[in-house]
């Protein structure tokens, strides 16, 4: 069918489009005051790390002054009294925030308190020993993430609404995501859980599912946010997994942690085993979450530098030959990061299913 | 990087190569043997993958 064929076009070109914005955006003019292996190296740790400002693109401007082109988002401090001061004023680690009486420098990606002249002490192994205030400050990050789950709530509660009004049979956008929530609720949730309490832990592994997913796939898009490569990030979503696990946990989820064996052994002849078990499966209880913490972060993490590098490498070819191969190559290496993206998604749903399941479960033979 | 380093994430890759390679060849054979069950094969095998993957990762970024 011919509109069929124009949409299947237009999508791809879309996507091609997409994929290689970040080549345009990153592109710069011939002459670099810097070497060109340490700009790119600023780039990617740029867009690898958390910033105060949502800066789309820089340039360098004819003056040499660097320009950034972006929102600049509010920095708030808890440092005797609570600062809030827009992150203009940090001119992006350039020169001395002055706030009152305080001085504060932006340093690495971290704010410390300094004095006029803005100096910054380094120990021995060349660690900042300036006091950093505590930051509470809306970054990048936090807005990227209050983006999705606002798109998240209005996405799922129109989805809901069409339920209503078109008699049980859902219409829209939102069709698309019915099966993967049924997928979620049959393959994932009631055979980890069990059928009666597999409903109590639906909406954390739906949100969490879903949350993920989103976050991974725009770190993917041009505008360089990175929010799952955030150890941060994937540390609360993990900590969540383990306060659900363990604040939910029947008597008989303690009992199988602390006394596996049960009334098959006498007491005495336990003891020698326990004195091993036991504190593996202590640590057996914060080692799952961070698990799922880890594989998170480092998949995210190296997909990101991957892909960057492998764009910062055409740059560096500057050949005929060179950099048509690495753009397909880092256009390849996008699509497994889109797969990647979702695998990740599904791995941290499942494996929280699995630990809930190991929580809810009830003894059938005591 | 230092050799030692060098040696080091080498070894990582090589250990998370063999381990899903080894997976992959099961899921492989099983699916060569029960063609239907090729949904749940994938899944499992797609499970087993991520999680030697994780270990590669968090071992690849300690080193």
């Amino acid at each position: 069918m011919p509109s069929a064929l124009n949409k299947f076009t237009l999508f791809s070109v879309f996507l091609v489009v997409l994929f290689s914005a970040p080549n345009y955006l990153y592109a710069k003019d011939s002459e670099t005051t810097k070497d060109l292996k340490t700009e790119i190296k600023e780039y990617i740790s740029h867009h690898l790390e958390d910033a105060y400002d949502f800066s789309l693109f820089s340039y360098t401007n004819d003056q040499g002054k660097h320009v950034y082109v972006g929102i600049p988002l509010p920095v708030i401090l808890w440092d005797e009294g609570l600062q809030i001061f827009s992150s203009t004023k940090l001119h992006h680690g350039e020169e001395v925030a002055d706030i009152g009486s305080n001085y504060y420098k932006l340093e690495h990606g971290k704010i410390y308190k300094t004095d006029e002249a803005g100096t910054i002490n380094y120990d021995e192994f060349h660690h900042v020993t300036n006091i950093a205030p505590l930051d509470l400050s809306i970054t990048k990050g936090v807005v990227s993430m209050l983006l999705i789950a606002l798109l998240m709530f209005w996405l799922f509660r129109s989805l809901a609404k069409t339920y209503a009004v078109n008699g049980g049979v859902p219409a829209g956008v939102g069709r698309f995501f019915e099966p993967i929530v049924l997928y979620i609720r049959d393959d994932i949730a009631r055979p980890n859980i069990g059928e009666k309490k597999y409903m109590k832990y639906m909406n954390f592994l739906l949100t969490v599912f879903f949350f993920v997913w989103f976050l991974n796939l725009l770190g993917l898009t041009p505008l360089g946010v990175n929010v799952t490569g955030n150890i941060a990030v994937t540390f609360g979503l993990a900590l969540l997994t383990f306060l659900v696990t363990n604040l939910t946990g029947t008597k008989d989820y303690w009992l199988h942690l602390f006394d596996p064996l049960g009334s098959s052994m006498k007491w005495y002849a336990k003891i020698p085993l326990y004195i091993i078990l036991i504190p593996i499966e202590v640590l057996g209880i914060f080692i799952k979450p961070f698990s799922l913490l880890i594989r998170l972060y480092a998949n995210m993490q190296a997909g990101h530098i991957v892909l960057m590098s492998l764009i910062g490498l055409m740059f560096i070819f500057k050949s005929w030959l060179g950099s048509p191969l690495s753009f397909g190559l880092a256009f390849a290496i996008s699509l497994i990061e889109l797969l990647v993206a979702l695998l990740q998604a599904y791995i941290f749903t499942m494996l929280s299913a699995l630990y809930f399941g190991f929580a809810a479960e009830e003894h059938e033979h005591h | 990087m230092e050799i030692p380093v060098m040696v080091g994430a080498g070894l990582v890759v090589i250990g998370v190569g063999m381990g899903i390679g080894r997976i992959g060849g099961s899921a492989m054979e099983a699916i060569g043997r029960q063609p239907d069950a090729y949904g749940k094969i994938q899944t499992a095998m797609l499970i087993a993958a991520a999680l030697v993957e994780g270990i590669g990762f968090a071992a690849l970024f300690a080193v």
